[in-house]
């Protein structure tokens, strides 16, 4: 985005609607949503497919370069038995170990996504925001998560959360940048409703739910009605966003059903890993043991599979 | 203070002759809504699973009937499947690490706890014996013996250790011991005609010993097992640490052998082709296998064969 171009995003008046959220319809549409029967060779083509879709994450204090180069391998092969599963999407770490992630992946074609922007509270200055976004991108991270102010939102500042989305884009140059709303904060969907709308037009390329610190995190109704934002922005704009939900999805069951949730609402189109991402730490062995069970019979246990 | 008492007893006396009068002419009037002194609607209990410290029907939503020694129904079972003996080993190996990591005095203390309670329905126990064919005396006597049963595999929680662990003489500068730790998950399949001794001459050993269990209870004799989760719920057994099931132990063994997250699996029977299978489907995780074929008798020993035996090499000087 050129400067004028930053400049007119910067001075576009902000979406003059919101769009008020059913909570009561959101719940039991999820809720039918959730009663589909994935079985047999669907459910192997869904587990699959939730593997090229995560974002392999560790984002700890105790995070070390070792851990991470860790990670990375198990990003590349998933389960050593198997050659012909595929690889995850991304590996998502601290700004401080993207250096680290980049080398370990090599052209494994695996992305290297760095959480950025004073993660997880965002309480930092506008300019060391912008500086975090600058080095990882530098350092070669491929997509930026960054968070919203969630205290500027929730006092209304509605005009400073989208100056600082689309500050946060033109820093990423050409990565890609997911928006975290930190739903748990928020409140009620509504709000959750109106952060989306909010981050798309300020030129999110994918919008997620969590920091994965907060509780709730992900959650089935919060991810439809970011869906819903999504698909009623492309209906607006003719542009497409990713969603992400993470945080706390760590059972390839639950999984297979924000795949239902996704395909109903958004269609085919976003049943990629371009378009959509879970943000987890521990569900891909999960599927793993899912895939094992259903090729076996027999149910699986923690101890054959590779940490994560 | 008297004489105040004094009013309210008589004032209460003449409310309940009142009230007697109403009853009596009430009787003679013949009309539709009168009460009809009927007897009273049985009150029956819906036995169900113990899983993860709770008592869920089974996922299947089938059941089978439970005959008694005079061949009326005395009540609907559920009929587990495999889904819910696979919730079932989730919540026992939860339950795993803090459970074998539960000093032995507590485990003990636990045990002991089981006991007291068991005490205390003692009647309930018996009574539910005697519907599924015991005599009376016969009950009884089982009651109490499960009871004392119970007490003396608490008192062996803080002993086995010392008994079966060693201090090993080795011809290097090391200090070589070994000792025991609980095997883990285990499955098991209580015997036939398991009573409530049975089942607990079964469960008490194990856990005992620091292991978590899923127990698929007697297919044809189920209710003192599962009635005697109601005792473990109320007794400071951790959730998931005991998961109790009912059903056909036909559908279920091979489950009960193959799971890969259970590290061992108890039979009681001597039916070949099932030890054949139990034995095949074992050999994925290379799971202990215990046959039972004639029960276990209490003692020391029941506890020691669900244990590993772990020998630690400790260099010493020179």
């Amino acid at each position: 985005m050129g400067r004028s171009a930053q400049e007119r995003l910067l001075k576009s008046p902000l979406p003059d609607y919101i769009t008020r959220v059913d909570q009561v319809g959101v719940e039991e549409r999820v809720a039918r949503l959730c009663s589909r029967s994935i079985k047999k060779s669907s459910k192997i083509q869904a587990l699959k497919l939730i593997l090229s879709q995560i974002d392999l994450t560790t984002l700890e204090g105790q995070d070390t370069p070792g851990k991470v180069g860790q990670l990375c391998q198990k990003a590349m092969r998933l389960h050593g038995a198997w050659p012909d599963i595929p690889h995850v999407a991304a590996v998502c770490v601290y700004p401080m170990m993207v250096t680290v992630a980049k080398k370990a992946l090599g052209e494994s074609g695996i992305n290297v996504a760095s959480v950025a922007t004073a993660f997880p509270s965002g309480m930092a200055p506008m300019h060391i925001k912008l500086d975090e976004i600058k080095m990882a991108v530098g350092e070669g991270a491929d997509e930026i998560d960054m968070v919203i102010s969630r205290g500027n939102f929730l006092q209304g500042e509605y005009r400073a959360v989208f100056d600082e989305i689309a500050m946060c884009k033109e820093a990423c140059g050409n990565a890609h940048l997911k928006v975290i709303l930190e739903t748990g904060e928020l409140g009620a969907l509504d709000r959750v409703r109106h952060a989306s709308t909010l981050a798309m037009h300020a030129g999110a390329d994918f919008i997620k739910t969590s920091t994965g610190k907060i509780q709730p995190a992900a959650t089935l109704p919060v991810t439809l009605v970011m869906l819903q934002a999504i698909r009623d922005y492309f209906y607006e704009t003719g542009r497409m966003v990713g969603m992400k939900p993470a945080g706390g999805i760590s059972k390839a069951k639950l999984a297979i059903q924000y795949l239902v949730m996704l395909r109903e609402t958004l269609g085919d189109a976003w049943l990629c890993p371009d378009w959509f991402r879970f943000g987890a730490s521990s569900l891909a062995n999960d599927v793993l043991m899912q895939i094992q069970k259903q090729h076996t019979g027999i149910y699986q246990s923690e101890d054959y599979f590779s940490k994560d | 203070m008297d004489k105040k008492n004094q009013k309210r007893t008589t004032r209460n006396a003449k409310q309940k002759t009142a009230s007697k009068k109403a009853v009596s002419t009430k009787i003679k009037r013949p009309a539709v809504d009168t009460p009809v002194e009927k007897a009273r609607l049985q009150v029956n209990k819906t036995y169900k699973l113990y899983i993860n410290g709770k008592f869920p029907r089974t996922e299947s939503a089938r059941y089978y009937n439970i005959l008694g020694a005079d061949g009326s129904m005395i009540a609907n079972m559920c009929r587990a499947s495999r889904k819910d003996f696979r919730e079932a080993v989730l919540a026992a190996r939860k339950a795993q690490l803090s459970w074998s990591n539960a000093s032995a005095y507590l485990r003990g203390q636990i045990l002991y706890r089981i006991a007291e309670m068991l005490e205390g329905r003692a009647d309930q126990f018996a009574a539910e014996l005697c519907a599924t064919g015991a005599s009376k005396s016969a009950a009884a006597k089982e009651v109490t013996a499960a009871i004392d049963c119970l007490v003396y595999y608490a008192g062996w929680t803080d002993k086995y250790q010392q008994i079966f662990s060693s201090v090993n003489p080795v011809a290097s500068s090391h200090f070589n011991f070994s000792i025991l730790e609980p095997m883990g998950v285990i499955s098991v399949l209580c015997a036939p005609k398991s009573s409530l001794l049975g089942f607990i001459s079964d469960v008490a050993p194990l856990i005992a010993g620091g292991n978590t269990l899923v127990a698929l209870a007697s297919e044809s004799a189920p209710l003192s097992a599962i009635s005697l989760a109601e005792v473990l719920h109320s007794s400071d057994v951790p959730a998931g640490v005991v998961n109790i099931l009912t059903g056909y132990r036909a559908e279920l063994v091979e489950q009960f052998a193959s799971h890969m997250d259970v590290n061992a699996v108890v039979y009681n029977g001597d039916d070949t082709e099932e030890i054949k299978l139990i034995e095949e489907q074992a050999a994925a995780n290379i799971k202990r296998v215990i046959i039972r074929r004639q029960g276990a008798k209490p003692g020391p020993y029941q506890i020691s064969q669900a244990q590993e035996v772990k020998t630690t090499w400790h260099p010493i000087g020179n």
